[in-house]
């Protein structure tokens, strides 16, 4: 237990470097991934090469490269000078645009169990193809994705601690500033994965409680 | 509303073949044939949820728009009942029909309700307003789709089969709500394998086959002097049922 209270301060730390990573990045994936995924599924064809281009490409790069590209191709090429801030706005974008990918995916899955009659019936009522998707396909189709979203966001939640590797403070970076302080690291690692667990089962609770309240009713 | 020499193909298959259609303002026309001759893609294709290959509906002169905002003004025109309902399953009886006038007319969320209750009492399911769709009956929900349709004022209403789908003693409370709308004037296009319907309400059967209207006349005369050799022998297989 002395591993935990003798450094507060850096669990503290790092564990909000851990959350602010999950949540910015989250809602950064949710809202492009959503966008993209309603590309995907739009009449306009540019609409929907751009979409599968996006998915395939990005989706099909390992993680590790995006935080490359975004810790040290980008900044050169906007001209950015590497502060704190900066740096964490960085790795947000490379965590939400990867896993916007995958929130598309899941989104397409999910816009695809709605059946066609509902977005038939939107149509018929002068609703357009925007409309269709917010007010009709998309609710639909949320409810019926909450459990692979959840895993979606669990694979988020973990993928934060590869921003360890580029000088993000976080849950993946722990073990490294406790060795400093002469703390055991394997002590450091159980307790990390202790606190994932934790995380991850209240993300569970979270989609179960989704799950209720947002029953599709057929 | 006219449709002007219309010709569908799904790929190989000549689904609607130089198809003419007028229909004047309140009139009634009841469209029957037999299965895949074409009068559900006639009708889908009234408001353009079906593509076709050539020819030109035109909706009190005005042409159907190819995509976008143009059409989803022009689909606002014309109300359509489907075979399976399709009623938003997320959203209560209430919402499913106030959602049109609200995000396409821009109607006030307290007006788009009030004249959204009064169109329920009128389909008889005003007690229904907060249930989901699921919770409701399969004539119930028809009603409600007919309500949802109505609510944004169309200047036609398309009527896809839409007692097909439903167990024999509900077909009725349907019929009734479109007997109704006929006798108020609503200007109304019916798919249906229901002669009584057509009997009461037509003012005139199209007769479809094939992808081809093959007959058009009065009720009265389709049911007893049908003149071509397709419709007779239909007409006889009805009959002896």
């Amino acid at each position: 237990m002395g591993i935990i209270t003798d450094n507060l301060d850096l669990w503290g730390e790092m564990i909000v470097g851990t959350l602010l990573l999950f949540f910015a990045g989250g809602t950064l994936a949710l809202i492009l991934g959503t966008i993209v995924g309603a590309m995907r599924v739009s009449p306009i064809p540019i609409a929907r090469g751009v979409g599968a281009f996006y998915v395939n490409t990005v989706r099909n790069t390992p993680l590790t490269l995006v935080f490359f590209a975004f810790a040290f191709a980008l900044p050169p090429l906007l001209g950015l000078r590497l502060t704190g801030a900066v740096s964490i706005t960085l790795a947000i974008c490379a965590l939400g645009i990867y896993t916007a990918t995958y929130v598309a995916e899941t989104i397409r899955s999910g816009i695809n169990t709605v059946p066609v009659g509902q977005a038939e019936a939107a149509r018929a009522i002068g609703l357009t193809f925007g409309q269709v998707m917010r007010f009709v396909v998309l609710p639909q189709a949320f409810r019926s994705v909450i459990p692979p979203m959840m895993s979606v966001f669990i694979a988020l939640l973990k993928n934060t601690t590869v921003a360890a590797g580029f000088s993000i403070a976080n849950l993946g970076s722990v073990r490294a500033y406790l060795s400093e302080r002469g703390e055991n690291q394997f002590v450091a690692i159980l307790w990390v994965m202790a606190i994932f667990v934790a995380l991850v089962l209240l993300l569970s609770w979270a989609q179960q409680t989704f799950e209720r309240r947002w029953k599709v009713a057929r | 509303m006219v449709v002007d020499h219309v010709e569908k193909h799904y790929g190989q298959f000549h689904a609607l073949k130089d198809v003419s259609l007028t229909v004047h303002r309140g009139e009634v026309v009841v469209v029957i044939g037999p299965s895949g001759s074409g009068k559900s893609t006639l009708c889908r294709t009234i408001n353009r949820l079906e593509t076709f290959t050539t020819g030109s509906i035109r909706i009190d002169g005005d042409e159907l728009p190819q995509e976008g905002k143009e059409l989803a003004a022009l689909r606002a025109d014309v109300g359509m009942v489907f075979q399976s309902f399709n009623l938003f399953a997320h959203l209560t009886v209430l919402d499913n029909v106030t959602l049109g006038p609200i995000k396409v007319k821009h109607q006030s969320k307290a007006d788009a309700e009030r004249a959204a209750k009064v169109l329920l009492d009128r389909v008889g399911v005003g007690e229904q307003a907060d249930k989901l769709p699921a919770q409701l009956s399969g004539g119930q929900q028809q009603r409600v789709a007919i309500a949802r349709a109505l609510a944004m004022n169309p200047k036609v209403m398309l009527f896809d089969e839409p007692t097909s789908a439903l167990d024999p003693e509900m077909i009725n409370e349907v019929l009734d709500v479109m007997v109704g709308l006929a006798q108020d004037g609503m200007t109304m296009v019916v798919v249906t394998h229901e002669m009584g319907f057509a009997r009461k309400a037509a003012d005139r059967v199209v007769f479809m086959a094939d992808g081809q209207i093959v007959e058009e006349s009065t009720p009265e005369e389709f049911f007893t002097n049908a003149q071509s050799a397709r419709a007779k022998d239909f007409l006889s297989k009805l009959i002896t049922h």
